[in-house]
């Protein structure tokens, strides 16, 4: 009998894990209020009291909450890694996701009973890195970077040591995730270093009579017509050129969504599926869960005669970043 | 300090590259990277040839590296990287987990750009698996990368990228097949004909990064010429050169006169970066010297 795949949901504070648990999540990963995670934004992420509250109120229900510690830190500021993986040892938490390997070791061997899972940051993208992670620090599962096609994923899940989980809804990294740069090449601070991606502090925007315009640390990152809908200015979804006309050059703004293919992706054994999105509002945690949760519990009852229904890729689409949505790189053209 | 050139991150073809080593080999340059470390479409060059290179650049007293590629996904690159892992004769510069896995506790190899290695514990856990060089990754300050020098293990040596456009982002997507509006399937390598990448600008014409197949680097070069006073004293063994298109022999001669501290040669008048050795967006320009460009 195959297995259904865990729904991993996002939850930037309290309200959106309590959305997450009461839509259908089966786990909730979060994320501590500094620079140990990747999604180091103001106003977001978990003290020590809402953590607890958090994984009281998960528990009850008999759901899972796991905390990303998957930033890569520095010789300043490695006490404070290790301080927020001790913090979770402590918190009775499901497991820690992480990247770094020095951080990966001290947790091994530190908190031996913690279940240790890969962050995509790690940047695992075939069996034999898996096989080191899992040899050296005995990590449970993996999240593999949006990078790889279906028939490559299936050839890494048959060879992995460990379970694996995949990006099933979200907005879309296009770079191998903790192998990008680009952030700190214009602003100075990037996913692996600081937890953030084009960060909001070297945003700008202007009207001018060329139209709206979108700058990064002062850098045109995109200019729109009127009554064209402007997006959040990440780098690697602005317009560029090479020779003449500006093009999203590296990729359009859009979000992933697996919809499609969540048969395949149950039939060859992915064992978690996860939602992007811990900087996004409750409400919309609420409706992705739900939308992803009645779709999995359809293909859980009749995989053969799944399909995707209109509502709920128009509840996604509504909700994704341009409106629409792409396999990404499991959809071998897109490439 | 010793002089390294880097891989060729460019797709070249073979009489190009096979030209440019043998020139190279006659420059005051004592360790060179050899192979393809971005695309495995890129197939110009076979082993056998790398091979044939690298036995050819050893002859005339050089260390030779080989390179492994940093994004790996299907079986076969997989076992590509194993046959240069199982080489028998050169080190090897790991720059996937999937390289470590291969060659810990069997030969020394060297942790290269692509391996996040942000600290001491990872560099001491590199070191215990047999690492005996590393190369920061490049967005590592040189607050960071002196840090690291005092807590970096006996015998460590490190590198660091000191000239070239930056490498900065993989995807599994070719940005040069795009930029041509064709999918990677069908990009019949057109790569080969952007010997230096190919240039991305802003609506404004700022040239903000360079397109090179999977890879994204940054748009103006990297050039630590200026630092290297300051990377000596903290005790980084070996600067690297990475190979561009045109002017690398130049390069090349202007390390080497600071090294030896004689007056340098002017290097090309182009816009250059050196922001985050400076803890500074990589992109910027610091230093007493104007930027050249």
């Amino acid at each position: 009998m195959t297995r259904i795949p865990e729904l991993v949901c996002p939850a930037g504070a309290l309200p959106a894990l309590k959305a997450a648990v009461d839509n259908g999540a089966d786990a909730v990963y979060i994320g501590f209020r500094d620079d140990t995670n990747a999604r180091n934004f103001p106003g977001l992420n978990f003290g020590p009291d809402d953590a607890r509250k958090g994984v009281e109120y998960a528990h009850r229900a008999g759901k899972k909450v796991l905390l990303a510690v998957n930033t890569y830190p520095q010789p300043h500021n490695w006490p404070i890694w290790t301080a927020a993986v001790d913090r979770a040892a402590a918190l009775g938490l499901d497991a820690v996701i992480m990247a770094d390997p020095g951080l990966l070791r001290y947790a091994a061997s530190r908190h031996p009973d913690l279940r240790l899972h890969l962050s995509v940051q790690a940047s695992a993208t075939n069996h034999r890195a898996l096989e080191f992670y899992h040899q050296r620090f005995g990590i449970r599962r993996a999240v593999l970077p949006r990078v790889l096609s279906l028939q490559q994923l299936w050839h890494t899940i048959a060879h992995s040591p460990v379970e694996i989980e995949v990006f099933g809804y979200g907005s879309l990294c296009v770079m191998v995730e903790g192998r990008c740069a680009l952030s700190s090449y214009i602003t100075g601070r990037s996913p692996n270093g600081s937890g953030v991606c084009s960060p909001a502090e070297a945003v700008r925007w202007e009207e001018t009579p060329q139209g709206r315009q979108s700058r990064l640390n002062g850098v045109l990152i995109d200019r729109y017509g009127p009554g064209e809908a402007a997006g959040y200015p990440t780098l690697c979804k602005g317009r560029y050129h090479t020779e003449g006309r500006p093009y999203y050059a590296i990729e359009e703004p859009t979000s992933l969504n697996v919809l499609d293919i969540l048969p395949e992706l149950v039939q060859h054994g992915v064992a978690a599926i996860k939602v992007e999105g811990r900087q996004r509002s409750p409400a919309y945690v609420a409706s992705v869960t739900r939308a992803l949760r009645t779709a999995l519990d359809t293909c859980a009852a009749d995989p053969r005669r799944y399909q995707v229904r209109e509502e709920w890729a128009a509840a996604l689409d509504r909700l994704s970043e341009g409106q629409c949505h792409t396999l990404g790189a499991y959809h071998r053209p897109w490439q | 300090m010793k002089i390294a050139l880097g891989p060729i991150l460019y797709y070249w073809p073979k009489e190009r590259v096979e030209e440019f080593y043998a020139d190279a080999a006659r420059w005051r340059v004592d360790i060179f990277y050899l192979g393809e470390t971005v695309c495995s479409k890129r197939r110009a060059l076979r082993r056998q040839d790398w091979l044939a290179i690298a036995g050819r650049l050893r002859d005339a007293g050089k260390e030779v590296v080989l390179s492994t590629q940093a994004l790996l996904e299907a079986n076969s690159e997989l076992l590509q990287l194993e046959q240069f892992c199982n080489n028998g004769e050169y080190p090897v510069e790991a720059n996937d987990m999937a390289a470590v896995q291969l060659l810990a506790g069997r030969v020394p190899f060297i942790a290269g750009p692509h391996i996040n290695c942000y600290n001491g514990e990872t560099l001491a856990l590199l070191a215990g698996l047999g690492a005996s060089r590393w190369v920061p990754p490049v967005e590592l300050s040189a607050a960071s990368i002196g840090a690291l020098q005092g807590q970096r293990p006996a015998g460590m040596e490190t590198e660091v990228f000191a000239y070239g456009r930056l490498p900065l982002a993989f995807s599994a997507r070719c940005f040069t097949a795009r930029a041509d509006n064709v999918g990677k399937d069908e990009c019949e390598q057109r790569c080969i004909h952007d010997p230096d990448g190919r240039p991305l600008h802003t609506q404004e014409d700022q040239r903000l990064f360079t397109v090179n197949g999977i890879q994204l680097q940054s748009g103006t070069p990297c050039n630590l010429l200026g630092e290297l006073g300051p990377m000596a004293a903290m005790g980084v063994d070996i600067a690297r050169i990475s190979p561009q298109a045109e002017g690398t022999e130049a390069v090349v001669r202007a390390f080497r006169a600071r090294l030896d501290e004689r007056p340098a040669p002017e290097l090309p008048p182009l816009d250059y970066c050196n922001g985050y050795w400076h803890g500074a967006p990589g992109m910027a320009w610091h230093g007493n010297e104007p930027n050249p460009g």
